[in-house]
């Protein structure tokens, strides 16, 4: 009997498409399929009242509270005010130069991010050395017959930005000079920036706001008067880099011993060693740990409200206390952490594909 | 590299001590030193000076002064005859509550989160996804705002309450009935102490038992019953020696039973959500780090599921967690000073708030707000290290 190869048979019904799908995920013990009916029952009681409060009866259009009538989110709030939302007190005629800040910093940023762009050394030292200035310059104006526009009058999200911004490209070298120090064999060195890392990493970001709007102008000379953001950029730089340099330390630690050993034996010294060898190697370790801090500095950029400046959270709690708006409470919080949450996940999202682009074998992953 | 070594410096010679690291270092940390002391000097001076200026006493004599304020939540006596140094211990132990309360719900839900994540029906795994990235990529303070000022201000006026198994939930917070002991409440905590005892003598006899004979003794359940079961037997014996002291309405609020205040329900839910989304990602990966050969050993075993989970999947998924779960808890307790956001008077409200603004020293007050965290801090990371060190592997 000759052998003959028969056709391949199709798999069973119940393993593929949408019924095996179903099967292996959501019906595969009894159990289980009591716990998705279940999951799908509550989805339907609780989502649909949201997805009908968010959209389908809610109001977009209109220009007063009388055009929330249809009983869902009264989105007419936040359009509304978007300006005040995005611009804070910043004279009207003025937001081209936010704007045009905003735009430039975001044409700085794309460059970066984006894969296969030339030049991109000379881009990021524009952005980290020039940009600043440029950017004050427009913000703050004073110069070049632009009319000077006084701090307090920053606000929204540009103000969120701004302390964000601020806060991380400051926190970022002074954390790299800490984790250095705190790894250093000068007993001294590694002394104060240990206490230094450990005092402020035990204290709430709040005591520290806190310290920086009471104790700071304790602290100065008389004669010196510091601006109120800048006591609070001040506060949130010292706390952050803290943080940031624990993050760098991890990565300090995980560069193998025998890459510093090799960089001793090239005759390279202290900071050539450094910036040439172990930097760069811990900067990719460590971006997941960055990330996660500039997230966290990001989110608690919401505090300033508390020392009265006026970020975006604080705008929008302003806002809702207006007598023309009261009782819409929800809708801007809800708008408020859209914002916020967009921010954060296109972070963490951004963060974990750069370290699936710069992974180089590194690490004990395949 | 072409050497010349007749070039070279002989032996002998000595280095110049620019080119000498240790002596460099020393400079250095000498210049380092110069600069702080330097730099705290001038704050030192300034501050004083501007004391002096504005008129400011310095000293902790203030703290025996009478505060003349009310505070609305207090686990200790208070009254406004209180001094300042009560308004330190009344706002200390809101901090502790609230962070306690916070740290035993967030490990609940954020434990389920975590496991619910991988979960191996889609769905649920979905949803928990869904809810960790939602609530860790919005700020807290936005989160507290929103169940207090969306959630729980929109409740009923105390007239309107809603009412449920005696309980009733308003706009000034939730009035529950509250448990009061009569006479002989006492054996019924002596039966608890003696269970306690028990217990313990019991678990290590079961220990013993399976050391000698491979024998598995029910220790959860015989646990479970002297714990619970033994008191339980005691107070009926005793005639049930406690009774209900129910919220009743009186005037435009409730009298009696215990009220939850909205400010403390707000912080707790909000810190409680906030951190459970960072424990369960902790969670996650603890529990992803054990490898899987020791599922695959356990199963070759024969052991039944819920014994390989605690015994053999928990204990090393722990080793990984501890360390980031220390943080998340410390991380709680410094969150809890948002309370200020809320007026919950907790620390930071209390005593680095109102305390301070009506006695204008700023630094003694900062210092000790100061203080008690760092030494929360310091504290709970002794505490878990020397946990981490009992539970870490041993390699032979």
């Amino acid at each position: 009997m000759i052998y003959e190869q028969q056709p391949t048979l199709p798999a069973p019904a119940s393993t593929i498409g949408l019924v095996g799908w179903l099967r292996t995920n959501l019906f595969n013990t009894p159990k289980n399929s009591i716990a998705t009916l279940l999951l799908i029952f509550l989805c339907y009681i609780w989502l649909t009242p949201i997805f009908d409060w968010v959209f389908f009866s809610a109001d977009w259009v209109g220009s007063s509270r009388e055009s929330c009538t249809s009983g869902g989110a009264c989105w007419v709030f936040i359009t509304q005010r978007i300006d005040q939302f995005m611009y804070g007190f910043y004279p009207a005629d003025e937001t081209w130069r936010l704007n045009l800040t905003f735009v430039v910093f975001v044409a700085c940023i794309a460059w970066l991010v984006w894969p296969n762009l030339p030049k991109k050394g000379l881009v990021a030292v524009f952005t980290l050395a020039v940009f600043p200035f440029i950017a004050f310059v427009l913000l703050s104006g004073g110069y070049f017959g632009l009319e000077h526009v006084e701090t307090h009058k920053w606000g929204g999200l540009s103000l969120t930005l701004v302390l964000a911004v601020v806060g991380i490209v400051a926190a970022l070298p002074l954390g790299i000079l800490l984790a250095l120090g705190r790894r250093s064999e000068m007993p001294i060195v590694r002394a104060f920036s240990v206490a230094y890392i450990e005092i402020w990493r035990g204290v709430p970001l709040i005591t520290v706001l806190f310290m920086a709007s009471v104790m700071l102008p304790l602290f100065l000379p008389e004669n010196m008067h510091f601006d109120k953001l800048l006591r609070a950029l001040i506060g949130i730089t010292m706390f952050q880099t803290a943080y940031m340099a624990e993050v760098i330390r991890g990565g300090l630690q995980a560069i193998p011993r025998g890459q510093y050993e090799a960089a001793d034996a090239l005759g390279l010294g202290y900071w050539q060693k450094m910036v040439m060898i172990i930097l760069p190697q811990a900067l990719k370790l460590m971006i997941p740990g960055v990330v996660n801090t500039f997230i966290a500095l990001f989110k608690d950029t919401s505090l300033v409200l508390i020392i009265g400046l006026f970020d975006l959270l604080a705008i929008v709690q302003a806002a809702q206390n207006d007598p023309k708006w009261i009782g819409y409470a929800t809708e801007g919080y809800v708008f408020v952490a859209f914002v916020f949450w967009i921010f954060c996940f296109g972070m963490s999202r951004y963060s974990q594909n750069l370290e699936k682009m710069l992974h180089t074998g590194h690490g004990n992953r395949a | 590299m072409p050497t010349d070594l007749s070039r070279s410096a002989p032996p002998g010679e000595k280095t110049r001590f620019w080119n000498d690291p240790a002596k460099r270092a020393l400079l250095f940390q000498v210049l380092l030193i110069g600069a702080i002391l330097l730099f705290a000097g001038s704050l030192i001076s300034n501050t004083l000076n501007n004391l002096e200026q504005r008129g400011i006493t310095t000293g902790f004599a203030f703290l025996s002064q009478k505060a003349g304020f009310g505070i609305p939540l207090s686990l200790i006596e208070y009254n406004e005859s209180s001094t300042y140094g009560t308004t330190f211990f009344v706002g200390l132990f809101n901090t502790l509550l609230v962070s306690v309360l916070g740290i035993i719900a967030a490990t609940i839900l954020g434990f389920v989160m975590g496991v619910a994540r991988l979960s191996d029906n889609w769905l649920i795994a979905k949803l928990s996804a869904v809810y960790i990235e939602i609530f860790r990529n919005i700020p807290l303070l936005l989160q507290i705002f929103f169940w207090y000022f969306a959630v729980l201000r929109t409740l009923p006026s105390p007239r309107q309450s809603i009412e449920f198994l005696g309980s009733f939930l308003n706009i000034r917070g939730l009035s529950m009935p509250a448990p009061v002991a009569e006479g002989g409440f006492n054996l019924v905590i002596g039966a608890f102490a003696v269970g306690v005892v028990l217990t313990f003598v019991m678990s290590r006899w079961a220990h013993k038992r399976q050391d000698q004979t491979g024998q598995i003794f029910p220790t959860f359940w015989a646990g479970l019953g002297l714990l619970i079961g033994l008191p339980l037997i005691v107070f009926m014996l005793a005639g049930m020696p406690m009774h209900l002291d129910y919220p009743v309405l009186k005037g435009f609020n409730f009298r009696g039973g215990m009220t939850l205040i909205p400010e403390l329900v707000a912080l707790w839910l909000a810190l409680t959500i906030y951190t459970a989304a960072f424990i369960a990602e902790t969670v996650r990966a603890g529990i992803l780090a054990v490898p899987n050969g020791q599922l695959e050993a356990a199963s070759a075993l024969g052991l039944p599921k819920v014994r390989t989970l605690r015994l053999i999947v928990i204990p090393q998924a722990m080793r990984v967690i501890i360390p980031p779960l220390t943080s998340q808890y410390l991380n709680l307790a410094k969150n809890s000073s948002l309370a200020a956001a809320v007026a919950y008077p907790d620390l930071v409200a209390v005593f680095a708030g109102t305390t301070l603004n009506q006695t204008g020293q700023a630094v003694e007050i900062m210092s000790m707000t100061m203080a008690v965290y760092l030494t929360m801090s310091i504290l709970t990371s002794l505490f878990m290290n020397w946990y981490n060190k009992r539970m870490s592997l041993i390699e032979r």
